[in-house]
């Protein structure tokens, strides 16, 4: 095993509920409004795999995964790897979904780890993710995602 | 978030080259922090709190250290909201500009 020690923290603060936020988050016909993908498992529970497929006609799968905890609706732990790379197990990162409600608002974290330091996945995420999250807070404030 | 406080958070030389560090290496304890800028102890403190308060950084306790993450989402929300929508109109006219070239080849 490789040492993978890259990681990010996301936060985000939103108008909404924390059920909201989980479903978001886990409902296909929600994700694929605001993140170009749907997030897909049968159950969402620990140990079920999740795909990320793009809401194209060819709904090709770019990420694959398992669920490692569920909290609905305070918190979400999934591994994640690029399908093309689904086979090696260093390749898994790891994301945290923490969901806590703040006065009005929701504090969404979102930490990325397990990282290998200088892989495209870094690259990908690290600007992948602030898009998606500001995306995110549009939707579910307004309606309305931020075009991709 | 406030976008005043982020634009405040970002209208100070040291607040912006403590984004440039986490930037290059994320998830910094202060003592780190501290090690790579000229000034006190208790002004980096400072320093980061403000970026805290404006949702720029945030902190996660591992054990008995305090790491410091750039949070970036603000920083895209400025993007989106200030920034893309005037590339967007500009994309938009090198494409019909594009167009109209290739249409008059033709």
């Amino acid at each position: 095993m490789t040492e993978k020690s890259a990681s990010f923290v996301y936060v985000t603060y939103i108008r909404t509920t924390p059920e909201k936020v989980f479903e978001a988050i886990t409902r296909p016909e929600m994700a694929r409004r605001y993140w170009g993908h749907e997030n897909v498992s049968k159950d969402w529970r620990p140990g079920s795999k999740w795909q990320h497929i793009r809401t194209d006609e060819a709904r090709t799968v770019d990420l694959v995964g398992e669920v490692i905890e569920s909290d609905p609706p305070k918190r979400l732990v999934i591994s994640w790897a690029n399908e093309s790379q689904k086979d090696d197990p260093d390749q898994y990162s790891r994301v945290t979904f923490d969901i806590e409600p703040q006065g009005e608002m929701v504090k969404l974290t979102v930490a990325h780890d397990e990282l290998q330091p200088g892989s495209g996945m870094l690259n990908g995420i690290s600007k992948g993710w602030p898009h998606v999250l500001s995306s995110m807070k549009s939707f579910l404030e307004t309606g309305q995602g931020l075009g991709l | 978030m406030d976008d005043d406080k982020v634009f405040k958070a970002l209208a100070d030389a040291s607040r912006r080259m403590l984004l440039d560090r986490l930037c290059e290496r994320n998830g910094q304890t202060l003592g780190q922090l501290c090690e790579t800028m000229d000034m006190k102890r208790q002004s980096v403190t400072q320093h980061l709190g403000l970026l805290e308060q404006a949702n720029l950084i945030s902190t996660v306790r591992r054990g008995r250290e305090k790491l410091h993450f750039i949070n970036p989402v603000p920083l895209y929300e400025v993007y989106a909201r200030w920034i893309r929508k005037f590339e967007e109109e500009r994309l938009n006219l090198l494409h019909d500009l594009k167009q109209e070239l290739e249409r008059k080849q033709t």
